[in-house]
């Protein structure tokens, strides 16, 4: 039996009929069209599905969408303001924090949620706040040297 | 990778949950955070029928001091147990072993009642909530019980809760004046315990043993205490020596377990390392 849900998806409120097995991560790419949220390994592993939900970083495919009812979720569409780059994705693009791409919008969720928590944290901070998200290409130490650019540029009100 | 069908409820509140748990008992599953549910759904190994999704009663989320115990709803997350000032005063031991669960989203979502319900052997929680002498509640159409944490591991993914109950508080004496640390072996940064070792204790100002308690996870089928150790080492100097005679004991009456990570031979040795280093970084403290 489909279910209703009412999630707010970067400022949008999305009114949707769902089946209640849905995930998040297929809710937001193929329900409402924000494809921005990739999908790796679909067990929780990878991280590459992460988004925020109220503001709390979690792996969209380890979620039902029924359960992000009455939620806000921000996903990688919802930090740029315009075609003003939010600083973590203009820290990536400066210190090529990626290659194929494809675990970026992850990371970029998971070090934007570190920042707003802990403003300038150490390396050691920053690879413990990007355990859950995997990349295959960078060998990461890139990716360190984005977050630590994008450090105290983030907005933590 | 795709859950079979089921039908969602929400309830409204922890009465209402516990009757659609009991009128469901037989097809239901109760999804708290859902980070080991969701996955074992997604391979099929859990089918249920019902979902009961109680992850957003507030009645269930808190962390307060009950005087000389900490309470701690079903719904605490392991992120919420890293960083409560009350828990890191007075039972840091919970914080330690949470900190190290997963990484970030997983701490952020997996509750205190999930994780000790779902009872994996790998888990962190269950060998600190032993250490502390924790109570669990259990509630259940029949009213509330507790269950020591002692009796409440029974074996692998199995515990002492009644299919139509529901884990809702667990409640922890304060440990002022002990000194703990829980230290896990994994293979990598964010993964489960091969072996993990929460250790408490208290001791006089010459270096005396008060009192001590160890709890030991992926090491057998069940989390443990290492009462063996334990009895080794209360009443007696904790020097280099006592500590390594002791730590020998830890799999004593034990059969640790074979998987793809660790021979039992090695998880024995691992057990052993671990029991040594936990009761050093405590003493250091
Ligand atoms: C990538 C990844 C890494 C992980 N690494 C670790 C790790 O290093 N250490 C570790 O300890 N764990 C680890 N876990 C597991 C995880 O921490 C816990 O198993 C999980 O958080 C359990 O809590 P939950 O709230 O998510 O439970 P859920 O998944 O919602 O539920 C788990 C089980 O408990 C039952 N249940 C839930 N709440 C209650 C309740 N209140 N009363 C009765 N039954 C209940 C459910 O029906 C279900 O059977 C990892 C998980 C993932 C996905
Ligand atoms: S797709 Fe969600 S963690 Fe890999
Ligand atoms: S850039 Fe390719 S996986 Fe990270």
């Amino acid at each position: 039996m489909k279910q209703t849900v009412r999630v707010t998806v970067n400022g949008r409120l999305y009114e949707e009929e769902v089946e209640p097995r849905q995930l998040l991560s297929y809710f937001l790419r193929e329900t409402i069209g924000l494809t921005g949220t990739h999908i790796g390994c679909i067990i929780g592993e990878c991280g590459a599905c992460t988004v925020q939900v109220n503001g709390t970083l979690v792996k969209s495919c380890l979620m039902f969408a029924v359960q992000a009812n009455g939620k806000e979720v921000t996903t990688i569409e919802g930090l740029a303001e315009g075609d003003a780059l939010h600083p973590v994705q203009e820290a990536f693009i400066n210190n090529y924090g990626f290659q194929c791409g494809y675990c970026t919008p992850g990371m970029i969720m998971a070090a934007d949620s570190l920042l707003k928590k802990n403003p300038n944290p150490s390396e050691e901070e920053i690879r413990e706040g990007l355990a859950g998200n995997l990349c295959m290409c960078t060998g990461y130490v890139q990716i360190v040297a984005a977050v630590k650019e994008a450090a105290g540029q983030v907005d933590n009100g | 990778m795709i859950p079979g069908a089921f039908d969602y409820h929400a309830p409204a509140s922890l009465e209402e949950a516990l009757s659609l748990l009991s009128a469901n008992v037989d097809d239901a599953k109760v999804l708290a955070g859902g980070q080991s549910l969701l996955p074992l759904m997604k391979l099929r190994l859990a089918k249920p029928e019902v979902i009961i999704d109680i992850g957003g009663l507030a009645e269930l989320n808190y962390i307060r001091e009950d005087g000389d115990h900490i309470a701690i709803g079903a719904l605490a997350t392991y992120t919420d147990l890293a960083e409560s000032e009350l828990i890191l005063d007075r039972c840091p031991l919970l914080a330690q072993a949470a900190v190290v669960v997963g990484d970030v989203q997983v701490r952020n979502r997996g509750t205190v009642g999930g994780g000790l319900a779902h009872a994996d052997p790998a888990e962190d929680l269950p060998a600190a909530v032993l250490a502390l002498d924790a109570e669990i509640k259990a509630a259940g159409p029949d009213g509330e019980r507790w269950i020591p944490a002692s009796e409440f591991f029974i074996t692998m993914l199995t515990t002492s809760l009644m299919p139509e109950e529901l884990l809702t508080e667990i409640r922890v004496p304060a440990r002022d004046g002990y000194k703990s640390s829980y230290q896990k072996a994994s293979r990598q940064a964010a993964g489960f315990a091969i072996v993990g070792v929460a250790t408490c204790l208290k001791e006089s100002a010459d270096g005396t043993c008060e009192d001590i308690a160890i709890g030991v996870t992926g090491v057998g089928d069940v989390a443990y205490r290492a009462e063996q150790v334990e009895a080794a080492l209360r009443g007696r100097k904790l020097d280099d020596s006592a500590i390594a005679g002791a730590a020998a004991l830890v799999t004593g009456g034990v059969d640790p377990i074979e998987d793809v990570n660790a021979t039992p031979t090695y998880r024995a040795h691992l057990a052993r390392v671990y029991v040594e280093r936990t009761i050093q970084a405590a003493r250091a403290e």
